[in-house]
């Protein structure tokens, strides 16, 4: 890969704004990837890649992503939270990169839950 | 963890929910004296002086829904078995210092493994975080700041699939060129 330089990154910026001028980048999805030490020592970073790159390469901006702590699960991780909106949020257990790109395209484009994946439905409650 | 990258990963994103602003990453590989050492530096709220007593106590941890704190043993455990040792500064209110030292060309030193995707992944996940990743190799030496990209960018999203993929390239490229090979 050739060396990328700010100029690079000023026509990236110019290029984005002027697609965000035609559709807005409104969220319209919300990915967790749960990054507590559990999460990361099962492979996490490696989920959130393939996620990353997978929103890359379909070039859609109204997903957004964010990492979260551990939510006491430890021995399902990596967990994932699918969060459509105004749908419940879907979590799903034991994922892994091609599980990831499958409940992208799947999910998060198409629409289809990816039940053998599911761990459950809704948000988790804190205490 | 069997790579020093998902270890960096965890201790900076303790660093993010400590509430950081600026999380500073060093790594230092110096062939001549056989050492490698990796520095975590963050502004964020600190521990007391009972705190840093339990932080090596796997039994102690911060998080309610379950009872066992692993991300700072482990990474201590993985220096020490690569004949260095994990130092820990902080104080309350200021921020935390974390260093681990490693022989380089120890047996069970743990690779490096892949830190492209572990700072994209912090980026992405702490999109109002600040990280500078500082690498240095002997002579030769990387530097990667969001500070400077987030100039650039005015009002764009630093998380924006573009950006993101501007950064993986940035620091892939630059990793090589200071060829990286621990």
């Amino acid at each position: 890969m050739a060396k990328l330089t700010i100029d690079d990154l000023k026509k990236i910026k110019e290029k984005v704004h002027k697609e965000m001028s035609l559709r807005d980048g409104e969220r319209r999805v919300k990915v967790t990837v749960h990054m507590g030490t559990c999460g990361i020592a099962s492979g996490a970073k490696e989920v959130m890649d393939a996620l990353l790159q997978e929103i890359e390469d379909a070039k859609v901006n109204d997903v957004f992503v964010t990492t979260s702590g551990c939510m006491g699960l430890c021995s399902r991780e990596p967990l994932v939270t699918v969060e459509i909106i105004n749908q419940e949020p879907i979590k799903y257990e034991y994922m892994n990169p091609n599980k990831m790109r499958q409940v992208f395209k799947r999910h998060i484009l198409a629409g289809e839950i990816q039940t053998p994946f599911v761990l459950a439905r809704g948000a988790e409650v804190i205490r | 963890m069997l790579e020093l990258a998902a270890h960096i990963l965890d201790i900076a994103e303790n660093s993010t929910r400590a509430g950081a602003k600026i999380v500073k990453i060093d790594i230092n590989e110096n062939d001549a004296k056989d050492l490698l050492s990796i520095e975590i530096n963050d502004d964020g709220g600190g521990m007391t002086k009972e705190e840093i007593k339990k932080v090596g106590d796997p039994f102690y941890t911060t998080k309610t829904v379950r009872r066992v704190g692993l991300g700072i043993p482990f990474l201590a455990d993985a220096a020490q078995r690569a004949n260095g040792k994990l130092k820990l500064k902080s104080t309350k209110g200021k921020g935390t210092n974390i260093t681990a030292t490693f022989q380089l060309g120890h047996l069970d030193r743990q690779p490096i493994g892949n830190i492209t995707t572990t700072l994209v992944a912090l980026i992405a996940g702490n999109s109002h975080v600040d990280f500078i990743y500082k690498h240095r190799h002997n002579d030769r030496q990387f530097t990667f700041d969001t500070r400077q990209i987030r100039k650039e960018i005015d009002d764009l999203p630093i998380n924006h699939p573009e950006i993101l993929k501007y950064i993986r390239g940035v620091i892939s490229v630059g990793l090589q060129e200071i060829s990286t090979n621990a």
